[in-house]
C-alpha cells in the first residue's frame, strides 16, 4: 500500500518536473524534427549509391533507384574484381595505410614523450618549431620541387615521409601524456630505467586511448588521400591508390554529364565511360573499411579532437 | 678597478660552470635527445626547406641549375600576378569560396550542437551524432562522386525532388553551372563537416555546469531561454577561439573540394588560388610563377590570421596568442 502511494507521488511529481510551457514543447518538436532530417539527409546518399551498386546497370539508366536495388546483381561488384589496376590500386592503398599508420604512430608518440618530459632541455624549442609548420607552410610547388630533389618521385617512400611528422598528431599524444601522473615516470626512473625504456614500457601501453585516436587520423588521411598520388605518382601504374583510380573514373563522368547536350560525342563517351553501377560499386569499396572502422573508434576520437582542439 | 676584474671574474667562472652543467643535463637527456632529433630533423627537411623554396619566387628559377646560379629577378613575378586579369578573378572565387565556407562551416555546427544538446533522448543522440560523422571519414574523392550523383540531371534525387514538387519542369544542370557552383561547394562542405566540427562545442557544452541550468529552471527560465543566456555564453570562449583558427586558415582551405567538383564548364567560378599555382605554375613549368602566388596566400593568410587575434584580443580577452 505505501509503495503504490509513494511511486505516485513520485509520478506525479515528475510529471509536474516535465511539464512543459508551449515554447517548450515547440522547441522539442523543432529539434527533434531538424535531427530526422539531418539523418536522412546524411545517410540517405549514402543508402542510394549503395543500392546503384547492387542494381543492374542497364536498369539502372532508367533512373529512380532509392534505397532499394530494382533489379539486384553482383556483377558490378564482379567487374571491379576483374580490373587488375584497380587491385593494385588496393594493394597499395592497404600498404600505405599500414605502414603509414605504424610509422606516424611511432614517430608522434616518440616526439610526444619527449616533450612531455618537463626537465628536458629542449622541450621548449622543439614545440616551438613544431607548432609554427601548424600555421606555415611552403606551398604546393616548393613541396614538390624538394620531393624532386629528394628523388621521391615514382616511389612508395613518398606516401610515408612526408607526412611522418604532424604536429597536430604530437601535440594530441603529448596532452594525454600529460594528464598522466608524473609520478610513475619518475618512480620508473629510480628503478633505474632510461628514458627510452620509460616510454617503451610505461608510457606507451597507458597511452592507448590516445594512440587508437591519432592511429585513426592517420589511417583515415592515408586511405583517403589521392592528390599526392596524382602529383607524384600519377604515371606510374604500380604505384597508383584506390582513391586515385576512384578519381580518374568519377572525373570522367563528370564530364560525360556536363557535356551531355553534346549529342554527336554520347554515344562514343558512353562506350568509354564505365557504367553507373560500377562507379558507385567502386565508391562503396573506397568507403566500406572506415565505415567498419569509425564506430568502434568514436569514444577515443571525440576526446582526442577536444583535447587536441583546446591545446592547439 | 678591483672590484670590475671581479666582476668578470665571477661572470667567466659563472659561465663555465653553467656550461658544464648544461653538457651534464645534456648528458643525462642523450636518450630525449636521440628520440627526437631524428623528428626535428625530419621536420626540418620537410616542413621547413619548402620555405627556402621561396627564394624561386625571387628568381628566374630553372630546375637543376645551383642555388648560387640562378638568376635573381625581384618582384617581377609578383608584378606579373598582379597584372593579371585572370588573377582576381581567381582571387575573387578564393574569397569567396572561402568567406562562404567559413560563415556556413561556423554558425551551422553551433546550431547543430545547440539542438543536439536539447534532444533528451540517449539513445537517439548518440545515433544523431555517429550518423553525423560518417561523412567527414570518407574522402572528398568519394564525397565529390556522390554530390555529383545526388545533383545530376538523370536520377539525381535533388532534381527529382524539385520536380515532383513541381518547384521546376526541367532538370538542372547543377554541375554545368558556374552560379551554382560556390553555393555547391559550400553545401558539400555542411553535409561532410557539420557532426565533426560540432564534436568541440559538444564537449564544450557538457563541461557546462548543471547547476547553472538549475538556477535559470528555478527562475523559470524556458529552454530558449537557457539555451541564450547559458549555453551559448558557456561555449562563447570555444567559439572564438575557433573563429581566430579557421580566419588563419581562410585562404588556405585547399582546392581539393574545387578540383573534384568543378569542371571546365564551370571553371570561371571554380578556380581558386591553388588551382592557379597548380595550372599556371607546375603543370606549365613555370615554378617561380607558381611559387609566387604560394606566397601571396600564405601572407595573405598570415595576415587574416594576426588581424583576427588583434581584433579579438582587444574586445573580448580572448586569443590564442
Amino acid at each position: 500500500m505505501g509503495t503504490v502511494k509513494s511511486t505516485a507521488s513520485a509520478g506525479r511529481m515528475k510529471s509536474k518536473l516535465k511539464s512543459k510551457s508551449p515554447l517548450d514543447r515547440m522547441l522539442e518538436v523543432f529539434v527533434y524534427l531538424s535531427m530526422i532530417v539531418v539523418t536522412v539527409l546524411t545517410i540517405y546518399p549514402f543508402l542510394n549509391v549503395l543500392a546503384i551498386s547492387f542494381n543492374d546497370s542497364v536498369d539502372t539508366v532508367r533512373g529512380g533507384i532509392t534505397i532499394w536495388p530494382r533489379q539486384f546483381t553482383l556483377r558490378n561488384y564482379e567487374m571491379i574484381f576483374s580490373f587488375s589496376g584497380l587491385i593494385t590500386g588496393f594493394k597499395i592503398s592497404v600498404l600505405r595505410t599500414v605502414i603509414g599508420t605504424v610509422a606516424g604512430l611511432i614517430s608522434g608518440s616518440m616526439l610526444a614523450y619527449t616533450l612531455a618530459r618537463r626537465e628536458f632541455q629542449a622541450r621548449k624549442f622543439i614545440s616551438t618549431f613544431l607548432a609554427i609548420t601548424m600555421y606555415v607552410s611552403g606551398g604546393l610547388i616548393p613541396g614538390f620541387i624538394l620531393m624532386k630533389d629528394l628523388h621521391l618521385i615514382n616511389t612508395f617512400a613518398v606516401y610515408i615521409l612526408p607526412g611522418l611528422v604532424s604536429a597536430f598528431n604530437v601535440f594530441v599524444i603529448r596532452s594525454f601524456i600529460d594528464g598522466l601522473p608524473y609520478a610513475l615516470q619518475e618512480s620508473a626512473k629510480l628503478d633505474g630505467a632510461n628514458d627510452f625504456t620509460i616510454y617503451w614500457r610505461v608510457i606507451l601501453p597507458l597511452c592507448k586511448p590516445a594512440l587508437a585516436t591519432v592511429a585513426l587520423f592517420l589511417a583515415v588521411g592515408q586511405w583517403n588521400s589521392w592528390f599526392d598520388t596524382y602529383l607524384f605518382n600519377g604515371s606510374n601504374e604500380s604505384l597508383t591508390t584506390l582513391q586515385y583510380e576512384l578519381m580518374k573514373i568519377l572525373q570522367s563522368t563528370t564530364t560525360s554529364a556536363t557535356n551531355s547536350q553534346d549529342a554527336a560525342n554520347m554515344a562514343q563517351r558512353m562506350a568509354q565511360v564505365s557504367p553507373e553501377s560500377v562507379k558507385m560499386a567502386i565508391t562503396i569499396i573506397v568507403t566500406v573499411p572506415i565505415l567498419v572502422v569509425y564506430p568502434f573508434l568514436q569514444k577515443y576520437f571525440v576526446k582526442g579532437m577536444t583535447l587536441g582542439a583546446v591545446k592547439s | 678597478m678591483k672590484a670590475i676584474t671581479l666582476k668578470t671574474e665571477n661572470g667567466y667562472k659563472k659561465t663555465e660552470q653553467s656550461k658544464r652543467t648544461v653538457w651534464k643535463v645534456f648528458k643525462n637527456q642523450k636518450y630525449l635527445y636521440f628520440m627526437s632529433i631524428p623528428f626535428v630533423l625530419w621536420v626540418f627537411v620537410f616542413q621547413y626547406l619548402p620555405l627556402w623554396g621561396w627564394t624561386m619566387a625571387f628568381q628566374k628559377y630553372r630546375p637543376g641549375v645551383s642555388f648560387f646560379e640562378q638568376k635573381w629577378v625581384g618582384f617581377e613575378h609578383f608584378r606579373t600576378l598582379f597584372q593579371d586579369d585572370h588573377f582576381y578573378q581567381v582571387l575573387r572565387n578564393t574569397l569567396a569560396m572561402s568567406f562562404m565556407g567559413l560563415a556556413a562551416g561556423f554558425i551551422i555546427p553551433v546550431a547543430f550542437a545547440l539542438m543536439l544538446n536539447e534532444v533528451r533522448s540517449q539513445v537517439m543522440k548518440r545515433f544523431v551524432q555517429t550518423v553525423s560523422y560518417l561523412p567527414h571519414f570518407v574522402s572528398w574523392v568519394v564525397a565529390a562522386g556522390i554530390v555529383t550523383k545526388m545533383l545530376s540531371t538523370d536520377g539525381g534525387v535533388v532534381n527529382s525532388l524539385l520536380m515532383s514538387l513541381n518547384i521546376i519542369d526541367q532538370p538542372i544542370q547543377f554541375m554545368a553551372q558556374g552560379q551554382w557552383f560556390w553555393g555547391i561547394v559550400t553545401g558539400a562542405d555542411i553535409w561532410k563537416e557539420t557532426g565533426w566540427n560540432a564534436i568541440i562545442y559538444l564537449a564544450a557544452i557538457s563541461g557546462i555546469g548543471p547547476e547553472l541550468y538549475e538556477a535559470a529552471r528555478v527562475d523559470g527560465a524556458s529552454r530558449l531561454r537557457q539555451m541564450w543566456h547559458i549555453t551559448l555564453p558557456g561555449i562563447r570562449p570555444t567559439i572564438i577561439v575557433l573563429l581566430i583558427m579557421s580566419i588563419g586558415h581562410l585562404l588556405g582551405t585547399g582546392f581539393e573540394k574545387q578540383f573534384l567538383l568543378g569542371n571546365h564548364l564551370v571553371i570561371d567560378y571554380s578556380e581558386v588560388l591553388d588551382l592557379y599555382a597548380l595550372n599556371y605554375g607546375l603543370a606549365m613549368g613555370r615554378y617561380s610563377f607558381g611559387t609566387a602566388i604560394n606566397i601571396f596566400n600564405s601572407v595573405i593568410s598570415l595576415i587574416l590570421l594576426f588581424a583576427a587575434n588583434g581584433i579579438f584580443k582587444r574586445f573580448t580577452n580572448e586569443s590564442i596568442m
